[in-house]
């Protein structure tokens, strides 16, 4: 990384100068610079609406870069070490689905961990890939899905030499990672693509402390989430490239769903937030670890919880442990998770990440500071005091293994009903139910309904996990496969 | 030369002191603070551009806060201060015979530098025997303290500032925790008056009022305080502000004050109607 080039931010400074110019618009968007939209202006502030503006010579044209844009993404794929970054507009999730759409065509294999985010399945749907699924490894006691173990990828590479490409969570949302340098290894060595959802490893890049990221692997692409841990705008993210990818053919599928007026707002939090990270990363995520680290520390010593860190590494489905999460285990105060997030919010004013059946995770990042580490901290201990119970079994496992019946695609598009949900048991679901965050499907198209997945939804539900998915937004009913595929 | 100090109570209003010059600005990593010579108020602090006290209006709260559950408890040993890294709070404390020690909490630790240097009648209170000043975030302290205090003084200010922790409901119950079972708490409770103070005020009540069995609202003039006018909060375990509170006793110590007075012990728990009702609302919701 040239750190002198990293200085610049071309998009960034384009805007300011066309800020300058005064352009007189009679182009879109129709606001112009706001003044049709006051009540807009009033929310967002000048600033904001004045450099919400079209492409145009000055500013490049996202769909095919020439200049400023150009230089921007030549300076992340710089920063991240990547043959080639694609500044993305439509959220990590067209990231995801770009690189799952250039691997893979109609009938193509793909090799995936079944915890991954719904945008990967939904990917399947819209080219007809088909899903070889590894169950990732669960953790006992905190009921968390780990990553994958080597022997399983093996294995589903040699019972499937025929797959395309294997796509690896590089964290997982919890901050578990596979062994990633050894199974892209194993997927080059077989011909496969190896593909990385790394929508919580934008900071990976930029620390020596913490896992190894995709492109320093040398995976072919890699989804990486700006707007998480790299400061950027909601929605922004990036597509990174090793040097073997096609770059020409991976614009051609970007473009194919990619908007044609992306927002400068975006692009230029992009290039703004590139530049950040080059420069002052890995100071930031120095201290974004320790605050975690602190953080774990203080919660373990208030006692009935277990906020847990690299211990949990154990050299093949916890290969590495990403320590800038903060993941607490909540069962032993008799809470789930989904309860202790829901007092956080309506009793102490704190929102976090999420809350599943036996787990909160708390974000931490570059813009906190201790003080609100402090009130997280009391919270928890003045939840144990207030609110604890005694602790009763009921899910130990989070993950239920499933069984594809049929493809994404073929299960989407199929002829369907709509049953109670209680009654599809045995039947081939045809929609998403998913606890969001962290929008990891309990059941994808095409997978087969059980009834311990009908007891574990009913459950998730009754201790108030936001279920999402479903045409039925009550998820009384679910949509089935009329017939068998 | 016109040389105007302004510190906005609201968006609409402020509040204008002539100064008669600068005596120090600097910056920690919670807190801007600035010391300025003034002709009306004498010196004052601010922190983030509001006054937090000034020479002529400092005796009133700092002799509310102090006095009005002292006189309340029949006996108070241990007592702990958050905030108050001035020492005007610990100062009133040492009037108290009884008072064995006074833990002072305040985490940065250039306010009381600051304090010392330039507002030594305040911060005389620290060098007490007794008290022991903690360089620490108020609940970090708290959070490992059971049943160890008599009295706890929040003395923070700013609900939406740095000590923004000290309003909470985690506060609250850390306080709770930490004192006995005959024990108080006061606190600065804000002033209802300005539309953007409101919310705040009664979320404040609505947090102390389900955290402990006892919960009652006081009030001062503070000239430099927004309207100038301000609430106190009093949580107890036990005591009833007006119940408990034995007049003889307190005016058999012969402390001086310029502001509290037995009598306006009781008047202070006589609020505005309007008060009266918002505080009312949120023990309601």
């Amino acid at each position: 990384m040239n750190l002198n080039d990293q200085k610049r931010a071309p998009i960034y400074e384009a805007l300011n100068r066309f800020r300058k110019q005064r352009v007189v618009p009679f182009d879109v968007p129709g606001h112009k610079r706001g003044r049709g939209n006051p009540e807009l202006v009033e929310l967002l502030g000048d600033k904001c609406v004045g450099i919400d503006v079209n492409s145009m010579k000055p500013l490049d044209n996202l769909c095919h870069p020439t200049s400023v844009i150009k230089d921007a993404e030549e300076l992340a794929a710089d920063a991240f070490g990547a043959a080639h970054a694609f500044l993305m507009v439509g959220g990590t999730t067209s990231s995801v689905q770009s690189m799952i759409l250039s691997a893979c065509k109609s009938g193509d294999k793909i090799i995936m961990p079944r915890n991954v985010h719904k945008s990967a399945i939904n990917a399947l749907v819209l080219c007809g890939a088909i899903p070889v699924y590894i169950d990732p490894r669960v953790e006992p006691k905190l009921g968390i899905p780990l990553g994958m173990e080597l022997d399983d990828v093996r294995q589903a590479m040699d019972e499937n030499p025929d797959a395309v490409a294997v796509l690896v969570n590089n964290p997982t949302y919890y901050g578990v990672c596979s062994n990633l340098k050894a199974i892209v290894e194993l997927a080059h060595a077989r011909g496969m693509q190896a593909l990385v959802d790394e929508a919580h490893g934008t900071h990976l890049y930029f620390s020596d402390m913490l896992p190894m990221d995709a492109m320093t692997a040398g995976a072919d692409m890699a989804a990486v989430s700006m707007h998480k841990s790299g400061g950027s705008l909601t929605q922004s993210s990036l597509l990174l490239l090793g040097p073997n990818a096609n770059q020409r053919y991976v614009d051609k599928i970007i473009n194919l769903t990619q908007t044609t007026s992306a927002s400068y707002l975006l692009m230029s939090s992009l290039d703004i937030s590139r530049r950040n990270l080059a420069l002052r990363g890995e100071k930031s995520f120095e201290k974004v670890a320790q605050m975690a680290q602190y953080a774990r520390d203080e919660i373990n010593e208030v006692g009935g919880y277990y906020a847990y860190g690299s211990e949990l590494v154990n050299g093949d489905s916890v290969y590495d442990f990403d320590v800038t999460k903060l993941s607490v285990y909540t069962r032993d105060i008799g809470l789930a998770g989904i309860e202790v997030y829901d007092l956080l919010r309506d009793e102490y004013d704190i929102q976090i990440e999420f809350g599943d059946i036996s787990n909160i995770l708390a974000y931490i990042s570059i813009g906190d500071r201790l003080q609100d580490i402090e009130r997280l901290v009391g919270a928890l201990a003045d939840i144990k005091r207030l609110y604890s119970k005694t602790p009763t079994d009921f899910f130990i496992a989070e993950y239920i293994s499933p069984v594809v019946a049929a493809t994404p695609q073929a299960a989407f598009y199929a002829e369907k009903e709509s049953l109670p949900i209680r009654e599809t048991v045995g039947k081939i679901c045809s929609e998403f139910v998913m606890c969001y965050p962290p929008g990891i499907p309990i059941l994808a198209p095409g997978e087969v309904i059980t009834k311990e997945i009908v007891e574990y939804i009913l459950y998730a539900q009754a201790k108030g996990s936001s279920m999402q998915g479903p045409e039925d937004p009550d998820i009384r009913y679910l949509n089935v496969l009329v017939k068998g595929v | 030369m016109e040389f105007w100090f302004n510190d906005m109570h609201t968006q609409n209003v402020q509040l204008s002191i002539r100064v008669e010059k600068q005596l120090f600005s600097g910056e920690s990593d919670f807190q801007r603070i600035d010391v300025f010579e003034s002709p009306e108020f004498g010196r004052f602090l601010a922190s983030d551009g509001s006054v937090i006290f000034s020479e002529k209006d400092e005796f009133t709260y700092d002799e509310m806060i102090v006095h009005v559950p002292m006189a309340v408890h029949p006996n108070v040993k241990r007592v702990l201060v958050i905030g108050g890294g001035d020492g005007g709070v610990a100062r009133e404390l040492t009037h108290y015979e009884e008072i064995e020690s006074i833990d002072v909490v305040e985490q940065d630790k250039l306010f009381v530098d600051v304090c010392r240097k330039f507002f030594p009648a305040n911060a005389c209170g620290l060098d007490d025997p007794r008290v022991k000043v903690f360089y620490q975030d108020g609940l970090r302290f708290l959070r490992s303290r059971m049943d160890e205090y008599d009295l706890i003084i929040n003395d923070a200010t700013d609900p939406l500032g740095h000590t923004a922790g000290l309003f909470t409901k985690e506060f609250y119950g850390s306080c709770y925790k930490a004192l006995h079972d005959d024990g108080i708490m006061v606190y600065q409770h804000g002033s209802p008056f300005f539309d953007e103070d409101e919310d705040p005020c009664r979320a404040m009540h609505k947090k102390a009022y389900r955290s402990f069995p006892v919960s009652r609202v006081y009030q001062a003039h503070i000239p430099t305080c927004p309207a100038g006018y301000w609430l106190f909060g009093f949580a107890s375990k036990k005591y009833h502000p007006l119940e408990h509170f034995d007049k003889k006793r307190w005016e058999d110590r012969g402390i001086k004050t310029w502001y509290y007075t037995a009598n306006l012990h009781v008047g202070a728990f006589m609020l505005p109607r309007y008060v009266e009702d918002l505080l009312e609302e949120e023990e309601n919701s």
